[in-house]
C-alpha cells in the first residue's frame, strides 16, 4: 500500500518536471495563452477533419489532382521542399563533427531536430498523399522495385528518419537521464554522420533524379541530366539557409532557453553560415547556367516560361548569392538573416517549379491546388512547428544539459 | 504485284482462316519467333471504322460499365482518353485518306517493350511480363501515382473517387493473351484493323503493306522505334501527329533516362566513407599533433623551474 503510494508520487512528480515543466497541469494549460497558440489551435480545429475528410472520401474530393497532374502541392512542399529545408541536420552535422568545425556546434542539435521533424513531417506528407498510405512499409519489407528512383528514396528516407533519431538520441537521453545509454548512443555519433552524409547525397539527388522520367512534361529549362546534381547541391544551400533562419528565431523566441550561455556568439555563427550558403549559392548558379548551355534552351527564355525561370535564378539565386556575401563582408547580421528567407522561399519555387508549375506546362488541364489541399499543408507545418517547441521546452536542444557541456 | 487493300484483306484472310488461331497463324507464318518476341498488336488506321466494337469488347472483358454514348456518332465531337472506367477509347480525326473520309484512332495503354511505368514502380506492381502485356498487381500498389507521371502516353489512370484506389489502364487481356488468344477488342474487331501476333511478324506485316501501297500509307510505323518500341504499332495514312500521336517522345528506352542516376549509386555508396573517415581521421590526428605541442609548452616550463 505504502510502496504503491510512493510509486504514484515518483510517477507524479515525474510527469509534472518531465511533461508540465515542472508545473502543474492547471498552470501548464493556461501557459496556452498566446496568439501564437490561438492561432494554431484554430489551425488543427479545422485542419484536422479536413485530412479525416480526405481519407474518408478520397483524394479527388479534397484535391485537385487530375489524371494528367497526378502529383500536386503535397509533392511539390510536403516532399519535396520539406526534404531539401531538412537538410540543415546532415550539413550541420558533417561541419561539426566530420570537417570539425566546432564552433558551429551551439546551432547543431537545434538543426538535427529540425532535421528529424521535418523528415518526419515529410513522410506525414506523403501519408496523406498516398492512395493507399498503410502500404508505405511495402518498399522496405514487401515488394521490391529496384529498377525505381523511388524505391531508393523510400529505403534512404526510411534509413535516414533512423539515423536523425539515433543522431538526436543524446539529447533525448538526457532529458530521460540515462546516463549508459546515452553514452553509447554519443559513440555511434561519426558512424551516423558519415551514414547520414552518404544517405542525404543519395535521396536528395534522387528526388531530383524522379524526374528524369518526364521528357516530354517537364519544361525543358528545368529539365536537364543535371537536375539530380542540382537538387543536392541546393539542398546543402536550404540546409544552410535553414540553420540560419531556425537558429535566428528559436534564439528569439526560446531566449529563456538560450539566456544562460550568452557566450554563444550566433551572430558569428550566423555569418559563417552565410558565407558557407554564398559559396554553395555560386556553384549552383554556375551549374544551372551550364545545364542552360548544356540544353542550348536559350532562345526559350525570351518566352513566359524562360522569364520565370530567370526570375528563378537572378532573383533567388544569384542575388542572395551577393547579398549573403555583401553581408558577411559587412558583418551586416540582419542582412544575412533576411537573405537566408530569401533562399529558402527560392528553394520553396524551384520545388514547386519542378513539380508543379513547370510539369505538364504545355497541357491544357494546368493544376491549381484545393483550398482543403493549402490547409492540410498548413496543417502539417503546424504539427511540425508544435512537435519543435514541444521538445525545445523539455529536452536540452538550444541550452546545454549541465553534466554534459560541450561537443561530445 | 499491286496490293490493294482488298486483296490484301483475302492474303491475311486465306493465311489465317477465320477467328483467333488463324490471326496468331499468320505471325507464326513469319518463320519461327525468337524468344524474346512478344505478343504485339497491329493497329492499321486505314482500316478502322469507328465501330466500337473493341470498347464494348473492352468493357465487357474488364466488367467495366459499358461504352459512354454507345452507337451514337455524337461521341467523336469530342476528344476522348482512356480512363478508370474504359480502358481503350475511339477517337475520330476529320483528315482521312480518300475523299476526305475521317480516320479512327482507337488508343491504349502501348504495353512499351521497355516501360517506363514499370521502371518507375517502386513496389514492382507495374510488370512487363515475357509474354508482352504490362500489368498491374493491385495487391502491391502504394497509390503514390509515379507510373502517371512516368507514363509518356499518359496511360495509367488513378481511381481518385474511391478511398481505396488503384490504378487501372489496359492489361492487353493477359489471361487470354498467356493461352496464346488474341484479346477481347481484336476479336471484336470486324473490319481487321486490329491485328494481334508476335512482335516481329507484325513489323513484317506493316513494313510489306506499306511497302506494296506506298500511296496508301505514311512510311512509319508509329511503335517500332519510338521510346524503344511499344507492343502496339500504328500504322496510318495521314501522319501520326495529326491523329493525336506524340511524335515527340524519341526513341530511347526510358529506363534508361534514370539509368545513368542509378548507376552512379554505388559510386557514392563506395567512395563517400573512406572521404569522410578519412577527412575525420585526418582530422583527428592533426588534433592530437596540436594537443600534444601545448602539452609540451607547459612540461618544459616546469622543468625550467
Amino acid at each position: 500500500m505504502n510502496d504503491r503510494l510512493e510509486k504514484t508520487v515518483v510517477l507524479r512528480a515525474w510527469v509534472r518536471e518531465k511533461l508540465f515543466l515542472g508545473q502543474s497541469l492547471r498552470e501548464y494549460v493556461r501557459g496556452f495563452g498566446g496568439p501564437f497558440d490561438a492561432l494554431a489551435g484554430l489551425i488543427l480545429l479545422v485542419g484536422l477533419p479536413v485530412i479525416a475528410y480526405r481519407f474518408a472520401a478520397g483524394l479527388g474530393a479534397a484535391t485537385n489532382l487530375s489524371q494528367t497532374n497526378p502529383w500536386g502541392l503535397w509533392i511539390g512542399l510536403d516532399v519535396l521542399s520539406g526534404v531539401a529545408l531538412a537538410a540543415g541536420g546532415y550539413t550541420l552535422a558533417s561541419t561539426v563533427y566530420l570537417f570539425g568545425l566546432r564552433e558551429y556546434y551551439p546551432v547543431l542539435r537545434a538543426a538535427i531536430l529540425t532535421g528529424f521533424l521535418g523528415y518526419f513531417f515529410v513522410v506525414v506528407g506523403l501519408l496523406v498523399d498516398l492512395g493507399r498510405p498503410w502500404r508505405i512499409p511495402y518498399p522496405v519489407i514487401y515488394s521490391y522495385g529496384v529498377t525505381s528512383v523511388m524505391f531508393l528514396v523510400a529505403w534512404h528516407v526510411f534509413l535516414y528518419l533512423t539515423v536523425q533519431f539515433l543522431e538526436f538520441c543524446p539529447a533525448l537521453l538526457e532529458w530521460l537521464g540515462w546516463r549508459s545509454l546515452r553514452r553509447w548512443a554519443t559513440k555511434l555519433t561519426i558512424g551516423a554522420t558519415v551514414f547520414g552524409v552518404i544517405l542525404s547525397t543519395l535521396h536528395q539527388s534522387a528526388l531530383g533524379a524522379l524526374f528524369l522520367l518526364a521528357p516530354t512534361k517537364l519544361h525543358p529549362l528545368w529539365y536537364s541530366p543535371f537536375i539530380p546534381i542540382y537538387f543536392f547541391i541546393s539542398s546543402i544551400v536550404a540546409g544552410l539557409s535553414m540553420v540560419i533562419v531556425e537558429s535566428s528565431l528559436s534564439h528569439r523566441i526560446f531566449r529563456d532557453q538560450v539566456e544562460p550561455q550568452r557566450r554563444v556568439d550566433l551572430e558569428a555563427i550566423t555569418l559563417g553560415l552565410g558565407k558557407g550558403a554564398s559559396v554553395v549559392l555560386f556553384t549552383y548558379f554556375f551549374l544551372k547556367l551550364l545545364g542552360l548551355a548544356d540544353g542550348g534552351h536559350w532562345h526559350l527564355l525570351r518566352t513566359g516560361y524562360g522569364h520565370w525561370f530567370l526570375v528563378e535564378l537572378l532573383v533567388f539565386v544569384l542575388l542572395p548569392c551577393f547579398l549573403f556575401a555583401h553581408g558577411v563582408r559587412e558583418r551586416n547580421v540582419p542582412l544575412v538573416r533576411a537573405t537566408a528567407v530569401l533562399t529558402v522561399v527560392g528553394i520553396v519555387i524551384n520545388r514547386l517549379n519542378v513539380a508543379l508549375i513547370a510539369l505538364n506546362w504545355d497541357v491544357p488541364d494546368r493544376y491549381v491546388p484545393s483550398g482543403m489541399e493549402l490547409l492540410t499543408s498548413i496543417t502539417i507545418i503546424t504539427l511540425g512547428l508544435l512537435t519543435f517547441r514541444w521538445i525545445v521546452n523539455r529536452m536540452p536542444v538550444l541550452r546545454e544539459h549541465p553534466e554534459y557541456p560541450g561537443p561530445h | 504485284m499491286r496490293v490493294t487493300r482488298r486483296t490484301f484483306l483475302k492474303m491475311a484472310g486465306a493465311a489465317g482462316a477465320s477467328g483467333l488461331a488463324g490471326r496468331s497463324g499468320v505471325a507464326k507464318a513469319a518463320g519461327p519467333a525468337p524468344r524474346a518476341d512478344t505478343f504485339a498488336m497491329l493497329v492499321d488506321t486505314t482500316l478502322c471504322v469507328g465501330c466500337r466494337g473493341c470498347e464494348a469488347a473492352c468493357s465487357e472483358a474488364n466488367r467495366l460499365p459499358g461504352p459512354v454514348m454507345a452507337g451514337q456518332a455524337a461521341v467523336f465531337a469530342s476528344r476522348r482518353t482512356s480512363d478508370t472506367r474504359a480502358y481503350t477509347v475511339v477517337n475520330r480525326y476529320p483528315t482521312g485518306g480518300g475523299a476526305g473520309q475521317p480516320t479512327y484512332v482507337k488508343s491504349q495503354c502501348m504495353h512499351c517493350v521497355q516501360p517506363a511505368c514499370a521502371s518507375a514502380c517502386l513496389v514492382h506492381a507495374l510488370e512487363k511480363t515475357p509474354e508482352g502485356p504490362v500489368i498491374y498487381h493491385e495487391d502491391r500498389c502504394l497509390g503514390c501515382r509515379y507510373c502517371m507521371v512516368a507514363c509518356p502516353f499518359g496511360i495509367p489512370k488513378f481511381e481518385y473517387e474511391k478511398p481505396v484506389p488503384a490504378i487501372r489502364k489496359c492489361t492487353f487481356c493477359f489471361a487470354r493473351v498467356k493461352r496464346g488468344q488474341a484479346p477481347a477488342c481484336a476479336t471484336a474487331c470486324p473490319s481487321g484493323a486490329l491485328q494481334f501476333g508476335r512482335r516481329s511478324a507484325l513489323l513484317d506485316i506493316a513494313k510489306t503493306r506499306i511497302y506494296q501501297n506506298p500511296d496508301r500509307y505514311v512510311h512509319h510505323i508509329y511503335g517500332e522505334h519510338e521510346v524503344g518500341g511499344t507492343g502496339w504499332l500504328y500504322i496510318s495514312a495521314v501522319p501520326f501527329e495529326r491523329l493525336g500521336f506524340r511524335t515527340d517522345l524519341g526513341t530511347t528506352p526510358y529506363p534508361q533516362l534514370t539509368w545513368p542516376f542509378l548507376s552512379a549509386v554505388p559510386f557514392v555508396l563506395m567512395l563517400w566513407p573512406p572521404f569522410l573517415m578519412g577527412l575525420y581521421a585526418f582530422r583527428k590526428g592533426g588534433e592530437g599533433i596540436g594537443q600534444a605541442g601545448r602539452q609540451r609548452g607547459p612540461e618544459k616550463e616546469t622543468r625550467r623551474e
